[in-house]
């Protein structure tokens, strides 16, 4: 039982790994946002078992590995993760596309309140191509979604 | 089972307690200076994560000098050989120049200049916050590294580290945004200040007066001023000097000299003056550490 939960925990750690896995330069523009995409997947699919705090520690764990100031990922990812869980039911009936295009604007959220946050601490400058990964975690979702699914069901997670 | 009814604090009253929790977390980690313990044991925790995600890149990098080419290994050999007779006859010089300059310095009655510690440090190939420019190395407080020291490639000054964990330090680039190195002009020594603008290739330098002499391709060095950075390592070249007198001050764009976009072995440095000193043999001072506890 423990040990199923436990596989939840291993693809968040894992979506983390991939989130700053070395890519070609001109590619880590439009990197899917993985942390994101996973934690939507399992607040959606157990939102008994992963919500609010588990997005904020994934998001605070993703500060850590970003070097960014402590506590941004982790304020968007419990917001966004209070969003999934709290509509649960709403999204889990629609079709994968319109699954998407929910994640693509929880994602363009993302990135315009980790842009306003940064801002406010540092003087930092908005660029339109920090906007790029919505329209790739859109296009990624599906696949993931799948993914994440059949494994859910292989191992019986609940 | 699933519970038919959800234990414990509604999902709104956690979604309030995660922002409360996150907000005083972001206002401590910003502003107070006693929360960098913390954060380096936080960034000790997450260094595996860093350690894994750099695996495939260290895997490329063995394969390709395992599987290199005799005859590619062999012309690698004689062009670093030849480099190293011409450096080791620029050291000698480098010896000689060292000790007329201590003489010389004794003749003035000031205090000669001492040589700082070194230790190489690889970068890891691991991403950073995309508004931020940072780099991580391999290198932690097992290595003696800490925070605010300077750091070096081999052609000029690289950043300074920022923050450190036990086995991984992230370098804050002179090219960030809330970077600023104090920097003098070779040529004449006019002072100023070079902070980051948030690309690789440009440094500003800060309030610079339109009758200040600096000119194109003027080199800049580091000025020692800050005590952070060691006095007179290349910092920059200046591009282009823009002196428009309806501005209250001459706008000095200067690029870095060091490549900031493609490091790969970095060096870090303890002048003299600081109390850390390098361990390059961190597993020999753990042993140590376990044998006196025993």
């Amino acid at each position: 039982m423990s040990k199923r939960i436990a596989l939840i925990y291993l693809t968040l750690l894992f979506s983390l790994v991939l989130a700053i896995f070395p890519m070609p330069a001109f590619l880590s523009a439009f990197r899917p946002d993985w942390p994101l995409m996973a934690l939507i997947y399992w607040c959606i699919a157990l939102p008994h078992r992963v919500g609010v705090l588990t997005g904020c520690l994934v998001g605070l764990l993703l500060d850590l590995l970003l070097g960014s100031v402590l506590g941004i990922n982790g304020l968007i990812f419990s917001i966004i993760a209070y969003i999934a869980a709290a509509n649960f039911l709403l999204i889990r009936n629609f079709s994968v596309w319109q699954q998407a295009i929910i994640v693509g604007m929880l994602c363009a959220f993302y990135h315009l309140a980790e842009y306003w946050l940064i801002h406010f601490l540092t003087d930092s400058f908005f660029e339109p191509s920090l906007m790029w990964p919505a329209i790739t975690t859109m296009v990624m979702w599906p696949w993931a979604f799948l993914l994440l699914r059949k494994m859910r069901r292989a191992f019986k997670i609940i | 089972m699933i519970p038919l009814f959800g234990q414990g604090p509604s999902i709104q009253t956690r979604a309030v307690l995660a922002i409360l929790f996150s907000v005083v977390l972001m206002f401590v980690d910003h502003k107070l200076d006693g929360f960098k313990q913390v954060r380096s044991m936080l960034n000790s925790l997450v260094s595996p994560l860093q350690y894994a995600a750099n695996v495939p890149q260290n895997t490329l990098d063995w394969m390709t000098t395992s599987l290199a080419f005799r005859q590619q290994l062999i012309a690698d050999n004689a062009r670093l050989t030849e480099q190293h007779l011409i450096l080791s006859e620029k050291l000698q010089r480098m010896h000689f120049v060292e000790r007329e300059n201590v003489r010389l310095r004794g003749l003035l009655k000031s205090p000669a200049r001492e040589v700082s510690a070194k230790m190489v440090a690889e970068v890891m190939a691991v991403e950073s916050n995309r508004s931020s420019q940072q780099v991580v190395i391999n290198r932690g407080t097992l290595n003696g590294v800490y925070a605010g020291q300077p750091v070096l490639d081999d052609k000029g000054i690289v950043g300074q580290v920022v923050s450190v964990a036990t086995t991984t330090s992230r370098v804050l680039l002179i090219s960030d945004i809330t970077h600023a190195i104090p920097v003098r002009i070779a040529r004449n020594s006019v002072r100023s200040i070079a902070s980051g603008t948030g690309f690789f290739h440009q440094l500003e330098l800060n309030h610079v007066p339109h009758s200040a002499d600096i000119k194109q391709n003027d080199i800049l060095v580091s000025s020692g001023l800050g005590g952070r950075f060691p006095e007179g390592y290349p910092v920059a070249k200046v591009e282009h000097v823009v002196s428009n007198t309806s501005l209250p001050f001459a706008k000095v764009v200067a690029k870095p000299i060091a490549n900031l976009d493609r490091i790969r072995y970095l060096l870090l440095l303890w002048p003299d003056n600081v109390e850390q000193k390098p361990i390059y043999e961190a597993v020999d001072s753990l042993v140590e550490k376990a044998e006196a506890l025993l």
